[in-house]
């Protein structure tokens, strides 16, 4: 009792030093105020996230203005011949498609765990996670093409060598997102199928009761995973 | 339903009272908005998705394809982070803490647009084979 009266704005005054240090922040005071510590550590780790990519992109950026070598033409690389026609950059657009519809089921099944539908929670996080499997799907069959093409972290035949490296690191580490992702919503979606969060069952690693707003934390990364496809899509596709 | 809950919890060790707070007053505060909020967002998605890819298909050039391929990033991210992750309802402590310190990687893109031309420059003068 004696060290909260000491943090206490009209107590004594506050202790100074590494005894201060401790005393505030041990003083029980919360900067986000209607957050839970589970959602406000997603932000933050969606915000450290957010900086790797922008890494990723910014070390692309460099290459790609640095270099004297023309770059490949991405309008062109990622076309595809379909029934007949030459269609520029068609696979990509498909997948933007797959993955901002798995954006908005996620969305949705947000909005029904909060209103405790499970039946509906649970399979609209299915289909997102099929749709996110759909889209890893898709980048795994790009790979193949472009590796069959010759394409590789340190050549290509049509241009810059930096081409390579870029792609595969930025659509590589993104797929990873996604397929983490599709690993967690199977996950979560299984625990709302069965109930956890209606009868308070404890949760195998931390041993407390979960509730739907883990479905919303879900969901943030969620969203953020189709965020990031935003910028590589404007930056690495369209450029 | 609430003040039931509430009721309850007083009756519970003070230990739980905080986590029970935070779970009261997400479910108060309640992300409860219409479905049709979602689907008028995820229409606008698929609009703008359509209209970048229409940049490139009809092979627009210069700054007229940059500014509009910036302009359909921009409104996308923007939705997605106000509606989809409802920073929009947020109070605004949590906004600017998120949303801020991306901003400032501006900085460094110039940073690195610099570098990137003065190392072609370099490379144009000393390494380009002659032609």
């Amino acid at each position: 009792m004696a060290e909260t009266a000491l943090t206490n704005p009209g107590g004594q005054p506050a202790p100074g030093g590494w005894q201060g240090i401790a005393a505030d922040w041990s003083s029980d005071q919360r900067a986000f105020k209607n957050v839970s510590w589970g959602k406000a550590m997603m932000w933050i780790f969606l915000l450290s996230d957010t900086f790797i990519f922008s890494c990723f992109l910014l070390s692309y950026m460099t290459a790609r203005m640095s270099t004297t070598v023309p770059w490949p033409n991405p309008s062109e690389v990622f076309a595809l011949e379909i029934a007949g026609h030459h269609i520029p950059l068609i696979l990509i657009a498909i997948m933007t498609f797959i993955l901002i519809s798995s954006s908005g089921t996620m969305a949705m099944a947000v909005n029904f765990g909060y209103r405790r539908d499970r039946v509906k929670t649970a399979v609209l996080m299915l289909v997102t996670a099929a749709l996110g499997a759909t889209f890893v799907g898709m980048q795994a069959f790009e790979w193949t093409k472009l590796i069959m093409e010759g394409v590789r972290p340190w050549e290509n035949p049509w241009g810059a060598a930096q081409f390579g490296s870029s792609f595969f690191m930025i659509t590589g580490f993104h797929g990873t997102h996604v397929t983490f992702g599709v690993i967690f919503l199977i996950a979560i979606a299984r625990k709302v199928w069965r109930g956890d969060f209606d009868h308070g069952r404890r949760g195998f690693f931390t041993s407390r009761k979960g509730n739907y707003e883990i479905v919303e934390t879900m969901g943030l990364y969620w969203h953020f995973v189709d965020l990031v496809w935003v910028f590589i899509f404007a930056f690495f596709y369209l450029w | 339903m609430v003040d039931a809950a509430i009721h309850l919890e007083r009756q519970q060790p003070s230990l739980h009272m905080h986590e029970a707070y935070a779970s009261e007053a997400t479910h108060a505060e309640g992300q409860q908005h219409p479905i049709k909020l979602y689907l008028v967002v995820w229409g606008w998605l698929f609009v703008l998705s359509t209209f970048s890819y229409l940049v490139d298909y009809f092979g627009l050039q210069g700054y007229l394809r940059w500014s509009l391929i910036l302009l359909f990033m921009v409104l996308k991210a923007g939705l997605i982070v106000a509606v989809f992750m409802h920073m929009a309802w947020e109070r605004l402590a949590l906004t600017y803490a998120i949303l801020l310190p991306p901003v400032l990687v501006l900085v460094f893109v110039a940073i690195m647009v610099f570098e990137s031309e003065y190392t072609h420059l370099i490379r144009v003068l000393f390494f380009a084979s002659p032609t």
